[in-house]
């Protein structure tokens, strides 16, 4: 039943965006919409909730990171606030190729939630409301505002849902259900109704947290500790580099057993699971430890991370170790656990139940296909984490602002970033579990690095509003010295003067039968652009780390990057072209009838994302470019 | 994929053993190609002459001359792609026609799409819309035709190895990929060795397919050829005596999906690829039924039907399945026993059928030689033909194989050169894609469900 408030009161302050929602997608909406110059007004079921990190205690992580760094290169605060707010950050992957390194910070949970909050509270524009949306307005087609439930009505041009897990969220562990948001936080029980008679279709995903433990009741000596980097490298392209060289706090690492196994198999029959209690499968990449134990029952252990919640709180956060069993089942199953024998739990592991869309029914730019307006980011649009839901709610900040701007609005593709990876991903595949970013889920990773996420997407932070002259004529000097170096270095060459080859020699490196440029001295996997210094007599001046870095990487994977740039033309020539909004796919001459049902439900809006819908052939595809002339 | 822009090539003949053979290419860089390839009396280079001419020369490949041509040169827009074309006449003959194209694709063209000449014609401005149907429904049927035989015509033997080959990669990829998610929890330190001798192997398992390619070993190429008759009408006696001494066997292939025999056979110079529904003899009771339904599902597909009648016994209920089911298929007749007391003869026989019928005894091997002047006759009459999307679809999987080849080797380069381990996945997923590509599979989420289902990632 859709609800009803007793009493209706229309607030007559104007509102040019609703932002329902104040989680990771909804703070980075409400502050992309402010700084554009709308008026906002962002709902939350709790003020102390806003930016709430209600999982793991971390920022970034493989692929993640990435994510975080181009919602920063877009103008949005994820980045700015980690660097204010981490207690520990390590670069993972260090070892393998720059696509892959991934920045990942343990942040302070409190203190990272108190200073987004605190970024929302002096935005100009913004206003914080708590209370729960539980009615969308529509009239022709279009969004024209909310209704709380105490019934008042908000009107606006834009609406951004980012409810995350909140939407009829259940908990559970053992027999114990609990129909709250996380952490015992209210749910949004009344929305989805409302949604549904909008006919959007709905799913019903689940995830899963461990338990918190009180660090006085652990036994670190029994664990391996586990250290951030020597040299800290912020998130954000702002951040200075000597402002995070921080005292770090510490992780620590332990290992489930056969004991522990036992525990949980032994009682596996009253897991809320495999009960029957919780329908369907969770995420895989992120299984519960009785999922694990299941499905790998050849490994007799299991890794597992004890992380601080903070640097003002005793919990501590059990990484692989989330359960939904019963009470009793946790307290023996964490005990058994070297250094947790005398575990005290502060908070039970548990798995939450949570109402959010198909995204199909979204457009790239993350509107409604059906209702003009209505936008909509993060958790509720299937996906997980918490770098995924800003990645979204910069996006639908800055598209519901193009909107009523009159503007264009803004696709990130395949080639430009994770996010639009990501995006495309959720609109354009069905998924049947809560959408994770994976580094082996975009393409042309060699292209979008961590590294250069300023380079790809600042001018499209600054075209669209969000990112001050300032900052992009930076980029744009910082891009012609990094383009003049490497000129340089590919025309200046060495003979094999002594000089040379005694620098070749102290790196382990070949010496030389014949001149070289230093260009093709840098491509050997020994030498680096810092490393030629002393041989490269016209270097008299000092460059930035930052800059050698672009150097080094641009000159050592040259061909690799010219390669993707290679398949990249290749993949917009087809994304380039669009598909009128208006066509009648029931006039298409010869096109198979699956693929007619298919992209009349997806009305996808270039050639290249038709490409990708299952059950669209290239046939298919063929036929249509005829038809539309390409 | 397959949306490219750049030169493609294809035979636009029919594939028969007869006439002249063209090879055509068409896209920017035909006429690069062509010099290639193309040795004029005097040092003639063709990209230097004139639009719309004709000139005679050879094709080679290297030192060696694959055939005496003419080449007629048409630079876009003025030609029927709207690109530059240039179309190689050759003396016809399935294997020169296959051996130009293959030379023109190994210069740098790659096969066309079905139906892609007309798409670029209609693309480039050379039909107007009202055209578009048509040029939609001829890469429609193309399509629906090729994708039938490109998977249909692709042994069962080598979609075996394939799949083996691309589950080896999926497996390695997946490993790395998720020691790169997760590496807290998987270490692919040192990885490359491991790999390197992985990689080596897929490679020689990769060139042993190109090399089968190249014998025509990979396709069911030639006529394809199904006998049909009741139990006992002598239908193995028959395939003995074809395949006598004086005939070659070019292979012999048990264990296909199909699980019957097949035999490919030269006949004059003309390849049967006959299939022998041999196992329906033992099932006597059940034969009628059984025999007939799955001899239905061969005729179907088959490009010519040999139906042996067992002249010694009355025609029964089996025999009028048989004709029933063969008669709009192009099939010939075979009145076996005829050195027996007959009961039927050819005029009884021509009241239910009107095919060519052949008088033979399959025991004392007369009426053999007939049976070979009547396919003769209806091959260079044109009445069977082989199915030319094979031959263009091998030199399409020839080309995936060799690009999965070349995938495999920058693997190879890629760990001598120690690069990191993130990148040799980038290329394995290459080779994944171009091998996926013969047997008609995408990546779709492979990747991801093979590190979901092989790997516990953490958190």
């Amino acid at each position: 039943m859709k609800y009803s408030a007793n009493s209706v009161w229309v607030n007559k302050d104007e509102y040019d965006v609703v932002v329902v929602g104040a989680g990771h997608a909804g703070c980075e909406a409400a502050l992309a919409t402010a700084r554009l110059g709308l008026k906002t007004i962002v709902f939350t079921v709790s003020v102390e909730s806003i930016a709430l990190m209600p999982c793991n205690p971390n920022i970034g992580g493989s692929s993640k990171g990435h994510i975080v760094r181009e919602v920063d290169a877009l103008g949005g605060e994820m980045g700015k606030v980690i660097d204010k707010t981490f207690i520990q950050s390590k670069m993972l992957n260090k070892s393998k190729g720059p696509a892959v390194h991934s920045l990942r910070a343990q942040a302070d949970k409190n203190k990272y939630s108190n200073t987004m909050r605190q970024v929302l509270e002096s935005q100009q524009n913004l206003e914080i409301k708590q209370a729960e949306v539980v009615n969308i307005l529509v009239e022709d087609g279009k969004i024209t505002g909310v209704q709380t439930y105490s019934g008042t009505i908000y009107h606006c041009k834009a609406l951004i849902l980012c409810t995350g897990t909140y939407l009829k969220a259940r908990c559970i562990y053992g027999d114990v259900s609990n129909e709250t948001g996380p952490n015992g936080l209210q749910a949004a029980n009344h929305l989805t109704e409302c949604l549904k008679d909008l006919g959007i279709k709905m799913y019903r995903f689940k995830t899963g947290t461990p338990a918190r433990i009180d660090k006085r009741s652990i036994d670190f000596s029994k664990m391996e500790e586990q250290f951030g980097d020597e040299k800290i490298i912020p998130f954000s392209f702002t951040t200075n580099r000597e402002d995070v060289q921080i005292d770090q706090a510490s992780c620590w690492l332990t290992y489930t057993n056969e004991k522990t196994h036992d525990i949980i198999r032994r009682n596996l029959d009253r897991s809320p699971l495999f009960s029957g209690m919780i329908e369907g499968t969770g995420p895989r990449y992120c299984p519960s430890i009785e999922d694990k134990v299941v499905k790998f029952a050849d490994k007799d252990r299991h890794q597992v991370f004890i992380e601080p919640e903070g640097l003002n709180t005793n919990e501590m956060y059990v990484g692989g170790m989330s359960s939904s069993l019963p009470e009793d089942v946790q307290y023996e199953m964490y005990r058994s656990v070297p250094g947790l024998e005398n575990a005290k739990i502060v908070r039970n592991a548990y798995a939450i139940e949570y109402d959010c869309i198909d995204a199909r029914q979204l457009h790239p730019t993350l509107e409604f296909k059906n209702i003009q307006g209505l936008y909509s980011a993060g958790q509720f649009n299937g996906s997980s984490g918490y770098e995924e839901a800003a990645g979204q709610g910069i996006v639908a900040g800055i598209n519901a602002a193009m909107k009523i701007l009159g503007k264009e609005q803004i696709i990130l593709d395949r080639s430009q970033a994770y996010i639009g990876v990501l995006i495309d991903d959720l609109v354009t595949k069905e998924s049947l579990e809560p959408y994770r970013m994976m580094t082996s889920r975009a393409e042309y990773r060699l292209l979008l690095r961590q590294d250069n996420a300023d380079q790809r997407l600042t001018k499209i932070g600054h075209d669209v509003g969000l990112i001050s002259d300032e900052r992009y004529e930076k980029l744009v000097e910082k891009e012609r010295i990094i383009a003049e170096e490497i000129e340089r270095l590919e025309h200046t060459n060495v003979g094999t003067s002594q000089e040379v080859q005694q620098l070749l020699a102290s790196c382990n490196s070949t010496l030389l039968t014949s001149g070289s440029t230093l260009a093709d001295l840098i491509k050997r996997p020994e030498i680096t652009y810092e490393i030629l210094k002393p041989i490269d007599h016209a270097r008299t001046y000092e460059l930035s780390e930052e800059i050698m870095e672009q150097i080094d990487i641009n000159i050592k994977y040259d061909g690799y990057i010219k390669r993707q740039m290679k398949q990249v033309e290749q993949f917009k020539k087809l994304e380039n072209r669009r598909i009128p909004e208006n066509i009648d796919y029931d006039k298409v001459p010869s096109l198979r009838i699956e693929a007619v049902q298919k992209l009349k439900q997806y009305r996808p809006i270039s050639m290249g994302q038709a490409s990708r819908i299952s059950g669209v052939s290239p046939a298919d595809i063929s036929v249509l470019l005829v038809y539309l002339g390409y | 994929m397959g949306f490219k822009t750049d030169t493609i090539a294809a035979i636009s003949t029919a594939m028969t053993n007869s006439g002249i053979g063209i090879v055509r290419i068409s896209g920017d860089e035909a006429f690069e190609i062509i010099d290639k390839i193309y040795k004029g009396k005097k040092e003639k280079i063709l990209s230097k002459q004139k639009s719309h001419t004709i000139h005679y020369g050879y094709i080679v490949d290297g030192e060696e001359i694959i055939d005496e041509v003419l080449v007629l040169l048409m630079k876009g827009p003025h030609s029927y792609t709207g690109e530059d074309t240039v179309e190689i006449d050759c003396h016809g003959g399935v294997f020169v026609t296959k051996k130009i194209l293959e030379t023109v694709l190994k210069y740098g063209a790659r096969p066309a799409e079905p139906g892609e000449y007309t798409k670029r014609a209609f693309l480039n401005g050379r039909m107007d819309l009202s055209q578009a149907e048509a040029v939609i429904d001829v890469i429609n049927s193309k399509n629906e035709y090729a994708l039938k035989s490109s998977v249909n015509q692709l042994k069962g033997s080598v979609h075996k190895k394939i799949d083996e080959i691309r589950s080896e990669i999926l497996h390695h990829t997946a490993f790395i990929e998720t020691a790169l998610d997760d590496p807290e929890h998987y270490d692919v330190d040192g990885y490359g060795e491991e790999l390197e001798t992985v990689v080596d192997k897929l490679l020689k398992k990769v060139q042993r397919l190109i090399d089968t390619a190249d014998d025509g070993r990979i396709m069911k190429e030639g006529i394809q050829t199904v006998i049909v008759g009741k139990p006992n009408a002598g239908k193995s006696s028959l395939l003995n005596a074809l395949i006598g001494e004086d005939r070659a066997i070019v292979t012999d292939i048990a264990g296909t999906t199909r699980d019957v025999l097949e035999e490919n056979i030269q006949l004059q110079g003309i390849s049967l690829n006959i299939m022998d529904t041999a196992g329906i003899r033992d099932t006597k009771d059940i034969v009628e039924k059984i025999g007939v339904d799955k001899a239905k599902s061969y005729a179907e597909e088959a490009d010519l039907i040999i139906y042996v009648v067992d002249a010694s016994v009355p025609l029964d209920d089996s025999d009028f399945e048989i004709i029933n089911m063969i008669k709009n298929k192009k099939a010939v007749v075979l009145l076996n026993k005829t050195d027996l007391s007959t009961v039927i003869n050819k005029k009884e026989l021509k009241v239910w059928i009107n095919k060519p019928t052949i008088e033979i005894s399959a025991k004392h091997q007369t009426g053999i030689h007939e049976l070979e002047d009547t396919l003769k006759e209806m091959f260079y009459h044109g009445e069977i033909s082989f199915n030319d999307e094979v031959y263009i679809t091998n030199a399409r999987h020839k080309a995936a194989l060799i690009d999965a080849y070349a995938s495999l080797k920058k693997v190879k380069e890629s760990i001598e050169n120690q690069m990191p381990e993130d990148f040799f996945t980038i290329d394995l997923m290459d080779a994944y894609e171009s091998l996926g590509s013969i047997t008609g599979e995408t990546i779709g989420e492979d990747l991801v469900n093979e590190i979901f289902s092989k790997f516990c990632m953490g958190k």
